[in-house]
């Protein structure tokens, strides 16, 4: 499959936008016309008609060049975005193995990697990069193994250790996050990481996620989604810039909201490593514009409902509150009150 | 949809390595590589026994970063339920088998400044993974390892030469040597990690005696796989499926819905890792709780039972099945 990789920011001008096939491949994240958190976890395997964001284990898209690039910029302004505690440098190369494999194998146009023992030589086309390195030996790379290999994988990486029947947050690269820190929550359990997210904990939601990952397997990574609203297709939208993006979120105008609101779709995958024992956990932010999805009928239709009766606390925390009416209200326009078909993918 | 991920192998070498003890190498019939694991994974070896499917778990023992092939190391037990007769006796060279990809319940900590393993005879095989992971990431360690007569120890010796006497020691009963626990146990730096794998028993006394002199439980790491005790034979009920089965004095719950094509969650088939959980809806009889994952409280609601390795005395239990 050959990219055509696009030139578009993710913040000033914001240039950023879907081309056809990119909209038809997003991971839309409701099954039916209503949200309520659950596990709602599955085995990762290929799924989804030809093109989608499920069909290859890491997927790659025509915005890397563009997020790479982005991130870049946040590392720049802030290096405390990439952050790993000292136990976790055999998990970095799990990592860093993984990453490469499965990019690799599935791109063979732009990516390349060739093993000979520990010696691996890895190219990297869309980025202009071509490395030799020693497997397990920081010293032969320009910088840790994980930073330097998330640096070049769309999404954000966090590496949780598994240490008395709990799950700790060690390590990761996190650069297009939707309101959290990975500075903040670094060494933090996985309870006290989610601490803050409100209706789960009181239906049992932590305690049942939290034993189906300590027995994640190896070889059967998972995945779920997640999803929140952006105003402008901003990828870091996290509390240190809060200053920058919290206050477009009340520009939005009845005019303006096919351009400017997006939903924000996060394809969450666990994988068990191997060496470490620890668990990958990646967050790939997908943005997709509301002029954008409603090009699909039965996602226009389906977005009207779920956010129209969306119950309040939710509205609240996912920080949609002062939008929300708004958007509900030019959604309606294409909600043609027909039923919904059942799954996420375009009919 | 579900991921099979079960590799098929082919025994490639079989090797008498102490009394009683054969290690056993196997490699992918289709020829990939095999998964790299780290130090104290399990693999659930499935054979093919007659009549009987056998599916028990065996730690890992060769290099986590060997590709080729995995190694196990079994001791031919004197009341097997099938498993180590199967292996000792009637499996060739080339025979072909199915392991499940690696699972580790026995980790090592890697934040730990020092590890210490004490190891009871084939309670060993774990800690030979981790040494050669340890060694390659640089990492302080010492092992001691009691044996009951110096034949039965297997590996003692290429232990001693690969990694030096001074970080492995030997203690062998028939000697009247016995690992001075308290001793190792005292003076240790901070952040130092303690891994036990062997009897019951060993485990327990090592245990008891770190708690003693304040070790952390969180430093604290053992591992035991239970066979499944035999006991008298009864019915479960499946009260989704509406089915009976009979389980067999030697069958386990688990084995019994596996024999009549019920497919139930396992992971380590030993009482351990908590995921064939399953809910009770009644007992006409007592509980048996064998595992070593259930919490006091849960076992004493009776509430809750682990399939692999608890049982029922009395008629019938009815599972949430």
């Amino acid at each position: 499959m050959n990219l055509n990789f696009k030139n578009e920011s993710f913040r000033d001008d914001y240039t950023f936008k879907n081309s056809p096939e990119s909209i038809r491949r997003f991971p839309f994240p409701f099954n039916e016309d209503k949200y309520m958190y659950s596990v709602n976890m599955e085995p990762h395997v290929p799924a989804g008609p030809a093109g989608h964001a499920y069909n290859n284990a890491i997927d790659v898209d025509e915005h890397f060049v563009a997020e790479m690039r982005d991130r870049a910029l946040v590392l720049k302004e802030d290096p405390l975005r990439y952050l790993a505690l000292p136990h976790m440098m055999a998990a970095q190369w799990d990592t860093l193995e993984l990453l490469m494999e499965n990019q690799a194998a599935s791109y063979p146009e732009h990516f390349t990697l060739e093993k000979n023992g520990d010696q691996w030589h890895w190219i990297n086309r869309p980025m202009g990069i071509d490395q030799i390195f020693t497997f397990g030996d920081a010293s032969t790379l320009p910088m840790e193994p994980l930073e330097y290999i998330t640096r070049q994988a769309q999404g954000d990486f966090v590496i949780v250790d598994q240490r008395d029947g709990q799950l700790w947050c060690d390590a990761g690269m996190v650069t297009t996050q939707a309101d959290w820190s990975l500075d903040f929550d670094i060494g933090m359990n996985f309870h006290e990481w989610h601490g803050p997210v409100p209706l789960a904990h009181e239906i049992g939601v932590f305690d049942r996620a939290l034993k189906f990952l300590l027995n994640l397997q190896q070889g059967k990574p998972v995945r779920r989604l997640n999803w929140t609203m952006t105003i402008n297709p901003r990828l870091d939208t996290s509390p240190e810039n809060y200053h920058k993006w919290g206050p477009d979120r009340a520009t939005v105008t009845p005019e303006n909201v096919g351009n400017k609101v997006h939903l924000r779709c996060e394809l969450q995958t666990l994988w068990r490593l191997p060496r470490s024992n620890a668990i990958l956990f990646v967050v790939r932010c997908y943005l997709i514009k509301m002029e954008e999805l409603v090009t699909v009928p039965k996602w226009a239709r389906r977005f009207h409902r779920v956010l129209r009766d969306l119950p309040p606390e939710l509205v609240d925390y996912k920080g949609l509150t002062r939008y929300r009416p708004t958007t509900v209200e030019w959604l309606a326009k294409f909600d043609d009150g027909q039923p919904s078909t059942p799954g996420i993918y375009p009919e | 949809m579900t991921i099979n991920t079960e590799m098929k192998v082919r025994v490639a070498q079989i090797a008498q390595v102490a009394d009683k003890v054969k290690r056993f190498r196997f490699e992918r019939a289709d020829g990939q590589p095999m998964p790299v694991f780290s130090g104290g994974a399990h693999v659930i070896v499935s054979m093919r026994d007659g009549k009987a499917l056998r599916r028990n778990p065996y730690s890992l023992m060769s290099s986590p970063e060997d590709t080729v092939g995995y190694e196990i190391s079994v001791l031919r037990v004197e009341n097997s339920r099938g498993g180590s007769a199967f292996l000792h006796e009637k499996l060739k060279e080339g025979d072909e088998l199915v392991l499940s990809q690696p699972v580790n319940l026995f980790a090592h900590d890697h934040r730990a400044k020092k590890h210490i393993m004490m190891a009871g005879g084939i309670g060993i095989t774990p800690f030979i993974a981790m040494m050669d992971q340890m060694e390659r990431e640089g990492a302080a360690f010492e092992l001691h390892y009691a044996v009951r007569t110096r034949t039965h120890g297997a590996y003692w010796k290429e232990l001693q030469q690969r990694y030096g006497k001074h970080r492995v020691k030997i203690y062998c009963d028939e000697e009247k040597l016995f690992i001075p626990v308290a001793d190792v146990l005292a003076n240790q730096p901070l952040g130092t990690h303690l891994y036990v794998c062997g009897p019951a028993g060993m485990i327990n006394g090592v245990l008891g005696k770190a708690r003693e002199l304040g070790w952390p439980k969180q430093n604290l790491h053992s591992e035991e796989f239970l066979a499944p005790p035999p006991g008298k034979a009864f019915q479960v009920r499946l009260a989704r499926a509406n089915r009976t089965i009979d389980v067999a004095p030697h069958q386990s719950i688990l084995e019994a819905l596996e024999a009549n094509g019920v497919e139930a969650p396992y992971l380590c088939r030993g009482g351990a890792c908590g995921q064939c959980e399953t809910g009770v809806v009644s007992c006409d009889g007592e509980l048996e709780h064998n595992d070593h994952f259930l919490e006091p409280d849960d076992k004493a609601s009776g509430k809750k039972i682990m399939i692999c390795v608890s049982r029922i005395k009395g008629n019938a239990v009815t599972l949430d099945l």
